[in-house]
């Protein structure tokens, strides 16, 4: 019997992975996960330089946190301001374009709100404050919700309506996405992690294609002189190849025959 | 909104593909719930065991807390451990952060306070029982604890299913610290959780009952054990 | 109710034929809760063959031979056993309580428990199974056995440790005639070989059939101490006369 335990403690405590293949640890938004990017990316660019990429998919906020508590190597993130202040911070070594999508507005069918008819997101965010149509709110600090705040700005003090019509879920884009669908509210979302759902219900796009719903992704590899404990040559050499042969990887991969991401490494 | 049925074939299916992910993920959980609850009884049984039998100042407050951290959220423990375990935090140095060692430590923390406070008030019992005659025997109080340990087996073991019960069902711990890595720190309870934010609500479910069917097995086997031994040395 | 003055019973009547001084119980008292149940007990015992002791339900008798074996100190006074004696005072319970293990299982814990070597544990424990009569019930395990096996598993297993005072409160109370008599067996054979042997009962015939000398108790206080005979024929003490006539039951 203690044989046995032991073993198993044994088998436990001993390392998951070969430890000849280096580790990259890429502290990551959720949309990229959840939409299946990685599971399409990740094994050819893993062939390509020889690495071990983990993925941690948190939302942007937590992750730029995490990877500031140097718990990562790089940063797959889509919150722009954020990005540059910390590389600013001497927290990152460079932010890199690597791709975009935009965002949509997504909503019941029936559409209470009416915002199905409006030409600019602008418009459709005026018409959800007027009418006090639920909205659901991601409430995380993630990219989404720094987005979204940001088109709220000057249309609605949604933080005076929170609780009201205005709901913040503090949590991710999926369990947001549910709320929204259960109780037929109204959201902010990617395209991808939306086209990926599953759990839509009767739920639509009734807003998209508004510049301002632009969804810029960047890159950053951690700066090792602040993180001395990062794989900054493996996170250089992932962000490297992000931006060149990976350009054309994130362009094949699609949905439905639709393709999620747009490379745009500068 | 998925129907059960659906989530009952998706899992009836998860099972008879035999998946080769779903394998991974399973065996996974099982070696990080395992080996947390084996830690976790090194150090609640004889914890749970000393609460029982030794008269300290201080003991009372003890056992209030051990209690009290029976009822810890995952996600607190899973937060101190992160924070201890971050390149940024004291243990930092171990790189342990996003492996399944670190789900092992979050969850051994998780998981011995129920294993300690149930070993002490089964062992309390025991000994109102027993002291008398085991001090008239001779003994002293090692002797106790080990008698009691031993005696309270099958008592015990219920305890342990207890602990590993909380292990196998918590998502907040692992989710912290693992990160949900996909072939590396993925779990069963990570992966609902990931399949649930995509949206992917039959799937979900279908690995809850995967998840359901697991414990059941697990529990079928330790009480009928325990039934059949307990037949044989008596309870 | 109880007297306080404390009442010394000199004389012993079995003088004792070894060298070991006598059980002396000083002045033992004990309260709880506002009652007294030792009230200033004295006795000289003698320290060989097996002495009764008699009494109505709560007159201390239990109370006393937990005192005796130092499983409950009393609130004052003090038991001198003889330097020999001391750490070989063996005590089975009324009800006593068996491990959640086999017959062999209680035995060999409390060869464990009594500090005999590994070595020798498994002759010691033969000879615990022949004295006990229990050799065919070594596997059985202990909660399953009936009463009266039980009962013999105890008082085995209290001699797994080889002691000289072995104090046995009530061991056939609802035992029927069978299993009383093979206790019986038991309790003259290990008085035979030399040991103290304390039983407390409410049996007369057992008193009879067992006991050198009887103790008396009532109300926390030995009245008196005398032989089999004596007690049994001519009791001294009018609480012991109202006993043995089944008036006095507390």
């Amino acid at each position: 019997m203690t044989r046995i335990w032991l073993v198993c403690l044994g088998m436990a405590l001993s390392p998951p992975v070969l430890a000849d293949t280096p580790v990259v640890l890429v502290q990551s938004t959720t949309s990229t996960q959840n939409s299946g990017l990685y599971a399409h990316l990740l094994p050819i660019a893993s062939d390509a330089l020889g690495l071990d990429i983990r993925v941690v998919a948190v939302g942007t906020g937590q992750a730029l946190r995490n990877a500031e508590r140097c718990d990562g190597d790089m940063l797959i993130v889509h919150a722009r301001t954020a990005e540059e202040e910390f590389v600013a911070a001497g927290f990152g070594v460079a932010r890199y374009n690597l791709m975009y999508n935009d965002f949509v507005l997504i909503g019941p069918a029936n559409d209470p709100a009416e915002v199905a008819t409006t030409t600019s997101i602008e418009e459709a965010l005026v018409r959800i404050a007027m009418t006090g149509a639920p909205f659901a709110s991601r409430g995380d600090d993630s990219g989404t919700h720094q987005k979204e705040l940001g088109l709220w700005d000057g249309i609605a003090d949604v933080a005076a309506a929170s609780g009201g019509w205005y709901r913040e879920t503090g949590s991710g884009m999926g369990a947001t996405l549910n709320i929204a669908v259960g109780m037929g509210a109204y959201s902010l979302t990617d395209r991808a992690t939306w086209l990926s759902f599953e759990n839509q219900g009767s739920h639509v796009i009734l807003s998209e294609g508004d510049a301002a719903l632009f969804n810029q992704y960047g890159v950053i590899p951690v700066d090792p002189t602040h993180c001395p404990n990062v794989n900054a040559d493996g996170a250089a050499a992932f962000t490297q190849w992000l931006l060149t042969d990976g350009q054309d990887v994130i362009a094949g991969f699609t949905r439905d025959g639709e393709q999620l991401f747009f490379p745009n490494a500068d | 909104m998925p129907t059960l049925t659906d989530s009952f074939l998706t899992a009836v299916g998860l099972v008879l593909s035999a998946d080769a992910d779903l394998i991974e993920i399973v065996g996974l959980s099982l070696r990080v719930s395992l080996t947390a609850v084996v830690l976790a009884a090194l150090i609640g049984l004889p914890l749970g065991a000393a609460l029982a039998v030794f008269r300290f100042r201080g003991r009372s407050a003890l056992v209030v807390l051990v209690n009290a951290l029976m009822g810890l959220p995952p996600v607190v423990v899973g937060l101190v451990v992160y924070l201890a375990f971050s390149a940024s935090g004291p243990f930092g140095v171990f790189g342990l952060l996003y492996t399944p060692t670190a789900m092992i430590i979050a969850q051994t923390v998780l998981v011995f306070p129920i294993i300690a406070a149930l070993t002490r008030a089964t062992l309390s019992d025991l000994l109102q029982e027993y002291d008398e005659t085991l001090r008239i025997l001779g003994a002293n109080r090692v002797d106790v604890i080990a008698t009691l340990l031993w005696d309270g087996r099958f008592t015990l073991a219920t305890a342990l299913l207890a602990g590993l019960g909380r292990a196998l069902a918590e998502v907040g711990a692992v989710m912290l610290v693992g990160g949900n890595i996909d072939h590396v720190t993925r779990v069963m309870t990570t992966a609902i959780a990931l399949e649930t934010s995509r949206g992917a609500l039959p799937l979900a479910l279908g690995l809850g009952l995967v998840l359901l069917l697991l414990t059941l097995v697990l529990n079928a086997v330790v009480l009928g054990l325990r039934a059949r031994l307990e037949e044989h040395a008596h309870g | 109710m109880a007297k306080d003055s404390p009442r010394v019973i000199p004389f012993s009547p079995t003088p004792a034929s070894d060298d070991l001084p006598a059980i002396r119980l000083c002045d033992l008292r004990f309260k709880r809760r506002g009652a007294g149940l030792l009230n200033g007990l004295t006795l000289d015992l003698p320290s060989t063959g097996i002495t009764a002791v008699l009494g109505p339900n709560g007159a201390g008798k239990s109370l006393l031979l937990r005192v005796v074996a130092g499983l409950v100190d009393p609130d004052s006074g003090k038991v001198v056993l003889p330097r020999a004696m001391q750490g070989r005072v063996g005590l089975v319970f009324q009800r006593p309580t068996l491990l959640r293990r086999t017959v062999r299982g209680n035995l060999l814990h409390a060869l464990k428990l009594a500090r005999v070597p590994r070595k020798l544990r498994a002759q010691r424990l033969d000879e615990l199974l022949a004295l006990g009569n229990l050799g065919s019930l070594a596997d059985r395990p202990a909660r399953r056995l009936s009463g009266g096996e039980q009962q013999r598993l105890a008082i085995t297993r209290a001699l797994a440790a080889n002691p000289l005072l072995l104090m046995l409160d009530e061991p056939t109370a609802h035992l029927d005639p069978h299993a009383t008599h093979a206790i019986e067996a038991i309790i003259t054979r290990v008085a035979a070989q030399g040991t103290k042997v304390i039983l407390v009962t409410h049996d007369t015939g057992q008193v009879q059939r067992l006991a050198r000398d009887v103790a008396f108790l009532h109300q926390g206080l030995a009245h008196e101490l005398t032989s089999k005979a004596q007690f049994l024929n001519a009791p001294q003490s009018g609480p012991a006369r109202a006993y043995l006539k089944g008036k006095l039951l507390l």
